[in-house]
């Protein structure tokens, strides 16, 4: 395949940034999207310009650093991640669109690569169970019913990407941080800590800049392991459970 | 000159031994030591997290944006512990007896032990953070077997363990970043180690964002920094996996052991072109149904299904009738690699075996098989396009796990003082070849409850740090930077990709799977070569600050000098053990023949000041169990 590409290049967080068109000849149907830019570098290596700098580690779908906005959609057409989108999903000539994440919290650092820290930080405003290491009953001893450890463990495969973000014409983070939230807070772990994460991280959530939620639902259409919108239902059920609670304290 | 430093005593007792005895400090005096930890996977965050619950300052490092992106997270099988849960006969010995023999007799028992212990608080401890384990319908936790044990002894969380365990190691490290002493370097990358008076004190780190490069003391060093199979550039780690950080550590005088035992997975899908980048690992668990085979006739292309019953080579039931199609990793992928290079290579690039449901799906039916691997088949389609309900899977061997690492003795600690060398960095239990779901363990049970114990121990004889002069702290610097500075000097026309692309090609031919002298002497010419074209051709853009060919072409400097003492140490073991087979040492039916008179040691690897390496010998006593011959037929 030949194709054209738009690629969104900027040096550094204060450079103002713009597109640039590339053109890449014979590319395979079975490779996959971030193999196709490994040629693109090839090619502008070869020729002596920088090469276009991406996010990308395990190329397998679970570390959740590859990102992109492909011809508008967060890691393209397919509800998958970049590393796993393969070019049998574009056509012969097309003109493809590369731009980062679009967000304030999610700073751009260089050309497609952006600065999610902020994702961790919202964690470790309460995102886990209090409990040090040693001391801990035997893991038998707190059966979870298969239903709520199943329906806990869909929350948890969210891989932290930040795509439901970069989906959200508000930059909302709610899907992300409600992914954590209700995980926690079906597990019989959680339930200690309940109030006061749901509120701390929300708070933390706000700080960094994320953009609230006017339920569009994008955020779970794009989400490559389908992270779902009764998420939020439940976080929002959380906190204000949480709000009225303390308010009465 | 090797003290592994194994506590006397019969081997149930000496880790309750070493607890009970070892030294401690008092809880208001810890916050006066301070430990750096490199690397934020499993290992590195389990044990930040536990040294700053107990009161230590600890620095961490991680060239990743945040510590969840580590390369546990890719872990897709499960993770051993000999609960007994399934009543099927496991025991910690049990355990412990199957990892030895399983590492071919190559590992030290008393670590072997230990880890197996230590298995089921691990298990206790991830739970109550809220990993969610597979459960069965009563609520309680569920089992499955692996290759190489005929007990249940496998904990998994779909086909994500890794992931599941290193979000609750990443949050416990959140949560101490948030109300305790952890102090968070994320897009950091160590570039060396600090040596004073013969002690680890501290490492130079670069920000890859800015390009500044500094020096950060303590008192101890902890390396978790993962595994090195990048090496052989196509294998089933992430891209940014490296061994800089214990390479430059072994420079600095820190021993490195056995570091050419490399496990190959026998299921990753194949390489399908040149432009490739990586092999994506499919489960293991498909070998529970799937059947091994290739066409009996070399060269034959006909298509799968008009290949008879009768022309078909079930090559592991063949040969290993009880073990099948479950044969162990090293000689299910030696088995498929003499398949592959005897001509019975399928695929477009005559480079993969089958790996076929049809059998199953004929038993089970295909509702039975999509809801056992469904998500795998899922996968497999999406990535090659091809559906495996309908034709046989491709696979092929992939290079997969580095059962070689850093050099550490009983407390994990490194022949230099005040170095610890944690999970998959370090060589230390699974000898020569690792059976699967023991390394998520082995980088848990070393962070969140051996590191801690010996650091503590160590630092308890330890007077806290100052800070260094500031001219010997330039020296490091400097040193450091002048190297970047070299490489972007160069300014050839081959980017450190391409090295790496041709460097994996070496390795995979003349020193993976099957190992013979003549090809490895060969090997050794072309490295010196390659290295030689390196320093002429390489081409890196300028540009200090963020530039992620800089950071591959040091990775790739470190991997070319590493590359030589893998060969080095392929070529003096003459032997067959595990993972390294030689062919110079094999039974008549082609099983890899062991020499335990005179091999039945670690090889341990010096570096000297002429850049040569010295051999060092850590010879491995069974005091416990009998050493016998490995055989799975
Ligand atoms: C695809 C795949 C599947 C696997 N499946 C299983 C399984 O099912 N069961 C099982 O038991 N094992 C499995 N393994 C093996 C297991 O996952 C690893 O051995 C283990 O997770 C290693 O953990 P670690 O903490 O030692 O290293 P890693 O998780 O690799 O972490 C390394 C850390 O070091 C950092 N680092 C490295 N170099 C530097 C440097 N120079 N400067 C700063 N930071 C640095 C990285 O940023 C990272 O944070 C699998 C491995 C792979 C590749
Ligand atoms: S919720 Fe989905 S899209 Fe958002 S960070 Fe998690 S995995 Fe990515
Ligand atoms: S590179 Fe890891 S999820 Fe895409």
């Amino acid at each position: 395949m030949n194709l054209t590409l738009k690629i969104w290049r900027q040096k550094n967080q204060s450079d103002k940034g713009g597109f640039k068109e590339y053109k890449v000849s014979d590319i395979s149907k079975d490779m996959s999207f971030l193999e196709m830019l490994d040629v693109l570098n090839e090619q502008l290596s070869d020729k002596g310009e920088d090469p276009v700098h991406f996010d990308h580690d395990c190329r397998e779908g679970i570390c959740g650093m590859c990102s992109l906005h492909i011809n508008g959609k967060p890691h393209g057409p397919l509800q998958t991640t970049t590393c796993q989108l393969h070019m049998r999903s574009f056509n012969d000539g097309e003109t493809i669109t590369i731009e980062p994440w679009r967000a304030t919290a999610f700073p751009v650092m260089k050309d497609l690569v952006v600065d999610r820290s902020s994702f961790d930080r919202i964690i470790q405003a309460g995102g886990y169970v209090s409990v040090n290491t040693g001391g801990v009953p035997d893991a038998n001893e707190i059966p979870i019913p298969k239903r709520i450890a199943d329906e806990a463990f869909d929350a948890a495969t969210c891989i932290g990407c930040g795509a439901c973000v970069a989906a959200c014409k508000n930059a909302s983070a709610m899907l992300f941080t409600s992914a954590k939230i209700s995980q926690l807070a079906m597990l019989p772990q959680g339930q200690v800590e309940r109030k006061e994460r749901a509120e701390k991280m929300i708070a933390q959530m706000d700080a960094e800049g994320f953009g609230a939620c006017t339920n569009t639902g994008a955020c779970s259409a794009e989400c490559p392991k389908g992270i779902s919108l009764t998420n939020i239902a439940r976080m929002n059920r959380e906190y204000f459970s949480a709000v009225v609670s303390s308010e009465n304290v | 000159m090797i003290d592994s430093k194994i506590p006397p005593g019969p081997i149930q007792e000496k880790w309750t031994q070493y607890k009970a005895s070892c030294r401690l400090i008092n809880p208001a005096n810890r916050r006066k030591y301070r430990v750096i930890v490199v690397g934020t996977g499993l290992a590195g965050s389990s044990c930040a997290a536990s040294l700053s619950e107990l009161g230590f300052q600890v620095e961490v490092f991680t060239f990743h944006e945040s510590p969840r992106r580590a390369h546990s997270v890719a872990a897709q099988g499960g993770i051993n512990a000999a609960k007994d849960y399934k009543n099927d006969g496991d025991s910690i010995w049990r355990m412990f007896y199957d990892t030895v023999k399983g590492g071919d007799f190559r590992s030290r028992e008393a670590n072997v032990y230990r880890m197996a212990e230590c298995s089921l608080a691990l298990i206790d401890q991830a739970v109550a953070q809220g990993v969610p384990f597979a459960r069965e319908y009563s609520g309680y936790l569920s089992n499955r077997s692996f290759g190489g044990v005929q007990v249940s002894r496998t904990f998994y969380a779909r086909g994500q363990t890794g992931q599941q365990l290193l979000q609750g190691a990443y949050q416990a490290l959140m949560r101490q970043s948030q109300i305790g002493n952890v102090r968070l370097h994320t897009r950091h990358e160590m570039m060396d180690l600090w040596v004073e008076e013969g002690k680890a004190k501290g490492i130079v780190a670069r920000n890859l964002d800015t390009g500044e490069i500094k020096l950060h003391v303590a008192d101890a060093v902890v390396l978790a920094t993962g595994g090195y199979g990048k090496i052989y550039y196509l294998s089933t780690l992430a891209m940014n996996c490296n061994a800089s950080a214990i390479w430059r550590a072994h420079k600095q005088g820190a021993f490195f052991a056995a570091p050419s035992w490399t496990q190959f997975h026998p299921t990753s899908l194949p390489q399908m072109g040149d432009y490739q980048s990586k092999l994506t690992l499919m489960s293991e668990s498909l070998r529970n149904d799937g059947r091994i085979w290739v066409p009996i006739k070399s060269g034959d292309n006909r298509p799968p299904h008009e290949i008879p019953e009768e022309e078909r080579d079930y090559y592991l039931e063949r040969k290993y009738p009880s073990y099948g199609n479950l044969a162990p990793r090293d000689i299910s992928s030696r088995a498929a690699k003499e398949q592959i290079d005897n001509g019975h290579g399928v695929g477009p690039m005559n480079n993969a075996v089958y790996l076929d449901f049809k059998d199953a799906i004929n038993r089970d039916g295909k509702t039975a098989i999509e809801k056992r691997y469904g998500n795998l088949f899922y996968m497999y389609k999406k990535i090659t396009g091809m559906d495996a309900f309908k034709e046989p899977m491709l696979i092929s061997p992939s290079a997969h796990f580095s059962m070689g690492g850093l050099w550490v003795d009983y407390e994990l600690m490194s022949n230099l003082e005040g170095l610890f060398v944690l999970g998959e960095a370090n060589f230390a239990d699974h000898g020569a070849n690792r059976l699967g779901a023991n390394s998520l363990l082995q980088a848990c049970v070393d962070g969140y409850f051996i590191s801690p114990h010996t650091i503590m121990n160590y630092l308890a004889g330890e007077k806290p740090i100052e800070d260094p002069k500031p001219e010997l702290s330039h020296e490091i610097i400097d040193t450091n930077q002048k190297r970047l500075d070299n490489l972007l000097a160069i300014q050839g026309n081959k980017t450190a990709e391409e090295f790496h692309k041709e460097l994996g090609k070496i390795l995979y031919n003349k020193c993976g799977l099957i190992r013979e002298k003549q090809t490895l002497l060969k090997a050794k010419t072309e490295l010196k070569n390659l290295r030689d074209s390196f320093y002429k051709e390489l081409l890196v853009p300028k540009g200090s600050s963020l530039n992620f060919e800089l950071e591959k072409a040091a990775r790739m400097e470190d991997y070319l000098e590493l590359a030589q003492l893998i060969v080095e140490d392929a070529l003096q073991r003459e032997e067959s053990c595990g993972a390294h087979f030689r062919a110079e040492h094999q039974t008549p039916d082609g099983e890899a023949k062991r020499n335990d008179n005179e091999f039945q040691f670690v090889s341990v690897w010096e570096i000297l000041e002429n850049g040569n390496h010295n051999l060092h010998k850590e010879h491995l006593d069974f005091e416990s169990i009998k050493v016998s011959e490995r055989s799975y037929k």
